[in-house]
C-alpha cells in the first residue's frame, strides 16, 4: 500500500503538470489566436481531463494512508507515529490529518476535490473555466510536490518496525476533531476556488461581473465551510483544553481568522460591484488577500516562525511556503499591473450616507480587524528583530484593541441595512434609525438596573463596559434587522391575507440573498451575546472529599465519590459529583483526568453542563499527592451557550442566502395581486 | 451650544473620576494580575488558566504573585519584578514602552487613517462627479419606478 500511495502522488504530479502547462499553452493560443500541431480546445480538454485524473490519483493516495492506518501498518513512519492499535477507528481516520504529511495530503485532496467539480462543471464558462482549472493546477502542484519531496506521507520506518505505534495525540482524541480539521480546510482550501476565478478573470479581462455571479457560491460554501471550521475549533478548545475558554488568540487560531475577516469583507463588497460596477480593484485585492492569508496562516504556524499551542503539524517547510507565497503574490502584482484598466470603477460614491459607504465602511473595519490580528500575531517576531527580544501578544492585548473594532463592526451591522443605495436622507435615517436606538437605549439601562456597572468593575479591565455595548449594540442591529423584515412582510400580509410568519417565510424565499444575509447578522449578534458574557465568568478550585460540597453562583457540587479506571487505550481519573441548585439535584458529573499509554500524555475530559443562562464547566484538575483527594476546578461561564447557537443561525442564514430566489410563486403571488399593491410588494425586493 | 459643550465636558470628567476611583483588593489584584502573565512552562497559556497537569511553573509563579501582592508591591512593581526573573514573554501583553508602543498604537492608526481616507476619497469623487439628486428626491420618482417595476417584474 505504501507503494501505491506513493505511486500515486506522483502519478497526481504528473497530471497536475500536464494540467497546468496543456492548459496555458491552450489559453495562451486562444487568446493570442496562435494554433499548434494540436487545435487549442482539444488541448485545453485533455488538460482539464487531466486535472480530473488528478482528483483520482489523490484520491488513491488518500485511501492509502487511511487504509495503512486501519490495518496498523506501522512500517510507514506517518502511521506509526500518529496511530497504535488501541486507537477507536474514527480515530486511525482522523489520523489521515494529525500531523503534517497527513494534513498536507488533505489540502492536496479537498484542492482537488474542488478541481474535480469545477472542472465537471466547466460548461457554466468554458473559457473562463479553462483558466480557473489551469490555476488551481498551478496550486496543486505546489502541494503535490511538498509531498513528493518535502514531507512525503507514505515514507517508511527504518530498521525494525515496532509492534505497536506511538498513537494519535490526546488531544485529538475527540469527536470533534474527526470534523473540525476537514472544514477548516475545506474552507481554507475553498478560497482557492474563487481566487482562480478572479485571477484567471482578470487575465482574460472577462467582460462584465458574471465571474462573479459563478463564484458566489463557491465563496460563500467557502465562508461557510471556515466559519463552521473555526467555532469547531473553539467548541473543541472548550471542551478539550479546559482552561474554560474558547478563543486563546492563539497564532492558529489567528490564522484562521484572518481569511477569514478578508472572506466576510469581500462577500459584502462583491456586491457592490454586482450592484453598482464599484470598487473592483479592491475586490480583486481582497480575494487576493483572502488566498494569501490562506498560506500565509499555515507558513506561520508550520514554519515555527511564531510559537503556538498547535504543536503537531510544526516542522520545516516554512522556506516551501515563503517561495510559493512570494511566487503567488508576484503573479498577482503583475496580472493586476497589466490590466488594471480593465478594474475601472463605473460609478463613484455620491454620499457617506448611503449603502454603498456603508459597505465600504465594513470592509474598513473587517480590514482594520485582519490587520490587528496579523500585527499582534507577527508582532513578536518583528520584536525580535528590532529589540533583540520576543514579546508575547496574547489575550490581553487583543482584548483591549481588537474588541473594540469588532463593537464597532457590530454597530455597523445595524446601520448598514437601512441604509439606501446612492444616498440616504435624513428623513429617512429619522424614520430608520430611531427604534433601533431607543431599543439600544433601553437595553444599555436595563442592563445597567440589573447591576452591570462598568464604573465599579473598570480596575478588573473593561470588560463590562465591552459587554454593555455589545448587549445594547446587539440590541440595535437585532431592530433594525428585525424592521426590515416586519416592513416587508406586512405588506406581503396585508395583500395576501397571509399572518405574518408565513409572510416572512414568504418575504425570505422572495429575496433569499438579502433576507439570508440578515438572518445571518442576527446569528453574529446572537454569537456577540454569548461572547460577552464572558466578561462575568467566575471559577473557583477545591480540594473535595467523600461527601465534601463546593458552591458557584447557584450551584452546590457534592462529591459522591472518585476513582479510575483503564482500558487499552488510557488509565483515566474521575470524580463523580452531584450537582444541586438549591435542594433539587440538577445532574451529574463526572470530569476526568487520561493518561494515554502509547503518547505517554495527560488529558483532561472536561464535564458541563450547560444551560441558556450559563455553563457548569467542571475540571479534574489532579489529586493531592498527601491524601489522594481529587482537585476540582469549576468555572460558572454565562452565556456560553449563545455562541453555539448564533452559529447555527449563521448555517441557517448561509443556507437560505445559497437557496434559489422562489421566481415561480412570486409569478403566482403577482398574478393575483392587483398592478398597484404589487409594485408597492416589489420594493421589500429591492436587492441587497 | 456652549452650554452643551460645558455640560458634556463635565460629564466627561466626571465619567473620568468615576471610572478611576477605588482600588482593588487583593483577590481582584491577583485574579487581574493572573490574566497579565503567562506561564513560563512554554504552554502559551495565561498563568492563571494554566492547567497542566503537573505543571512544574505555574504553581511555583502563583504564590510568588500572592507574596507579591500581600508585600504590597504595585501592579508595574510585581509585572516588573516577573519580566526581570522569567524575561518578558512572562508578560501576556506588550508594556507600554518606547518599541512596544508600537504594537498597540498601530491597529487604532491603521483603522483611523482608513476612515480618514475615506472620507477623503468620498470627497474626492463627490468633487469630481456631476451633482445629481439621490433617487428618492427627484420628482415623480416614485411613480415612474413603480411604472417600470410594474412593466419589468414577473
Amino acid at each position: 500500500m505504501p507503494a501505491f500511495g506513493s505511486f500515486a502522488l506522483l502519478l497526481a504530479l504528473a497530471l497536475s503538470g500536464y494540467n497546468l502547462f496543456a492548459g496555458a499553452i491552450a489559453l495562451r493560443q486562444l487568446t493570442t489566436g496562435a494554433r499548434g500541431r494540436i487545435s487549442p480546445e482539444r488541448l485545453a480538454e485533455t488538460a482539464r481531463r487531466a486535472g480530473i485524473g488528478g482528483f483520482f490519483a489523490v484520491s488513491g493516495a488518500v485511501f492509502a494512508l487511511v487504509w495503512a492506518a486501519f490495518s496498523n501498518d506501522f512500517s510507514v513512519s506517518y502511521i506509526l507515529h500518529h496511530s497504535n492499535r488501541a486507537l477507536p477507528g474514527p480515530y486511525k481516520f482522523a489520523a489521515l490529518w494529525s500531523g503534517q504529511e497527513g494534513s498536507l495530503l488533505l489540502w492536496a485532496w479537498l484542492l482537488a476535490a474542488y478541481g474535480f467539480v469545477l472542472r465537471i462543471r466547466h460548461k457554466v464558462d468554458v473559457r473562463l473555466s479553462a483558466f480557473a482549472s489551469t490555476i488551481l493546477a498551478g496550486i496543486q502542484i505546489f502541494f503535490l510536490l511538498l509531498l513528493n519531496f518535502a514531507a512525503p506521507p507514505f515514507s517508511l520506518v527504518a530498521g525494525t518496525i515496532p509492534q505497536d505505534g506511538f498513537g494519535l495525540n490526546p488531544l485529538l482524541q475527540y469527536p470533534e476533531m474527526v470534523i473540525h480539521p476537514p472544514m477548516l480546510y475545506l474552507g481554507y482550501v475553498g478560497f482557492s476556488v474563487p481566487f482562480a476565478f478572479a485571477l484567471g478573470a482578470l487575465m482574460m479581462r472577462y467582460p462584465g461581473e458574471k465571474w462573479i455571479h459563478i463564484t458566489r457560491r463557491w465563496t460563500m460554501v467557502t465562508w461557510l465551510f471556515l466559519t463552521c471550521g473555526i467555532f469547531l475549533g473553539a467548541h473543541w478548545a472548550y471542551s478539550v483544553l479546559g482552561w474554560g475558554g474558547y478563543w486563546a488568540w492563539d497564532p492558529v487560531e489567528n490564522a484562521s481568522l484572518m481569511p477569514w475577516l478578508t472572506g466576510t469583507a469581500f462577500l459584502h463588497s462583491v456586491m457592490m460591484q454586482e450592484k453598482r460596477g464599484m470598487m473592483k480593484q479592491w475586490n480583486i485585492w481582497l480575494i487576493f488577500s483572502t488566498f494569501a492569508l490562506t498560506v500565509l496562516g499555515t507558513l506561520l504556524t508550520r514554519s515555527g516562525l511564531v510559537s503556538s499551542v498547535h504543536a503537531f503539524a510544526q516542522s520545516s517547510i516554512g522556506t516551501w511556503f515563503w517561495i510559493f507565497l512570494v511566487i503567488v503574490l508576484a503573479i498577482c502584482l503583475f496580472t493586476f499591473i497589466l490590466q488594471r484598466d480593465h478594474l475601472k470603477s463605473e460609478h463613484k460614491l455620491e454620499s457617506l450616507v448611503s449603502r454603498e459607504s456603508s459597505f465600504l465602511f465594513n470592509n474598513l473595519v473587517l480590514l482594520a480587524a485582519c490587520f490587528t490580528v496579523l500585527w499582534g500575531t507577527l508582532f513578536p517576531v518583528i520584536s525580535e528583530y528590532v529589540q533583540g527580544n520576543k514579546v508575547t501578544v496574547g489575550a490581553p492585548f487583543y482584548n483591549r484593541v481588537a474588541v473594540p473594532i469588532g463593537l464597532f463592526l457590530l454597530l455597523l451591522t445595524g446601520i448598514g441595512p437601512v441604509l439606501a443605495w446612492r444616498s440616504t436622507s435624513f428623513k429617512s435615517i429619522r424614520k430608520n434609525f430611531i427604534l433601533p436606538a431607543v431599543s439600544a437605549v433601553v437595553t444599555a439601562i436595563v442592563l445597567i438596573a440589573c447591576g452591570v456597572h462598568p464604573w465599579k468593575d473598570w480596575d478588573q479591565g473593561q470588560g463590562s463596559l465591552y459587554s454593555l455595548m455589545a448587549w445594547s449594540l446587539g440590541a440595535l442591529v437585532v431592530t433594525a434587522v428585525g424592521s426590515e423584515f416586519l416592513r416587508g412582510a406586512g405588506v406581503i400580509s396585508r395583500h395576501t391575507g397571509q399572518n405574518i410568519f408565513a409572510s416572512m417565510v414568504q418575504l425570505t424565499r422572495r429575496n433569499t440573498r438579502r433576507y439570508g444575509g440578515y438572518i445571518i447578522h442576527f446569528g453574529v449578534v446572537v454569537i456577540f451575546i454569548g461572547l460577552a458574557g464572558s466578561a462575568f465568568n467566575q471559577s473557583q478550585e477545591q480540594e473535595l472529599n467523600f461527601k465534601q460540597s463546593m458552591n458557584i453562583g447557584p450551584y452546590r457540587l457534592v462529591c459522591q465519590s472518585y476513582s479510575q479506571d483503564t482500558n487499552l487505550n488510557y488509565d483515566s481519573e474521575f470524580a463523580l459529583l452531584d450537582v444541586y441548585r438549591g435542594d433539587r439535584k440538577v445532574t451529574q458529573l463526572a470530569p476526568e483526568k487520561r493518561f494515554y499509554q502509547a503518547s505517554q500524555t495527560t488529558q483532561t475530559m472536561v464535564a458541563n453542563h450547560s444551560t441558556l443562562a450559563w455553563d457548569l464547566y467542571v475540571i479534574y484538575a489532579g489529586k493531592d499527592p498527601d491524601n489522594g483527594q481529587p482537585i476540582i476546578k469549576v468555572f460558572l461561564n454565562p452565556l456560553v451557550a449563545w455562541i453555539w447557537i448564533g452559529v447555527i443561525i449563521v448555517i441557517l442564514g448561509t443556507f437560505v442566502a445559497l437557496a434559489p430566489n422562489l421566481t415561480a410563486a412570486l409569478a403566482a403571488s403577482r398574478s393575483r395581486v392587483p398592478v398597484v399593491e404589487g409594485a408597492a410588494m416589489a420594493t421589500s425586493k429591492g436587492g441587497d | 451650544m456652549r452650554r452643551l459643550l460645558r455640560a458634556s465636558q463635565l460629564g466627561l470628567v466626571v465619567l473620568l473620576v468615576v471610572f478611576t476611583m477605588g482600588s482593588a483588593d487583593t483577590a481582584v489584584r491577583y485574579n487581574e494580575l493572573g490574566h497579565k502573565m503567562m506561564c513560563a512552562c512554554g504552554c502559551g497559556q495565561i498563568l492563571i488558566e494554566c492547567n497542566h497537569y503537573g505543571c512544574p511553573d505555574s504553581p511555583r509563579m502563583l504564590d510568588e504573585l500572592r507574596a507579591a501582592i500581600n508585600h504590597g508591591d504595585s501592579d508595574t512593581a510585581v509585572l516588573k519584578a516577573f519580566e526581570a526573573e522569567y524575561g518578558p514573554t512572562v508578560l501576556a501583553a506588550p508594556m507600554f514602552t518606547r518599541f512596544n508602543m508600537i504594537a498597540w498604537i498601530m491597529p487604532p492608526l491603521v483603522l483611523l487613517i482608513g476612515i480618514v481616507g475615506t472620507f477623503a476619497l468620498v470627497r474626492k469623487w463627490r468633487l469630481r462627479t456631476v451633482p445629481m439628486p439621490a433617487a428618492s428626491a427627484v420628482k415623480g420618482f416614485d411613480r415612474i419606478r413603480e411604472q417600470i417595476r410594474k412593466e419589468t417584474e414577473l
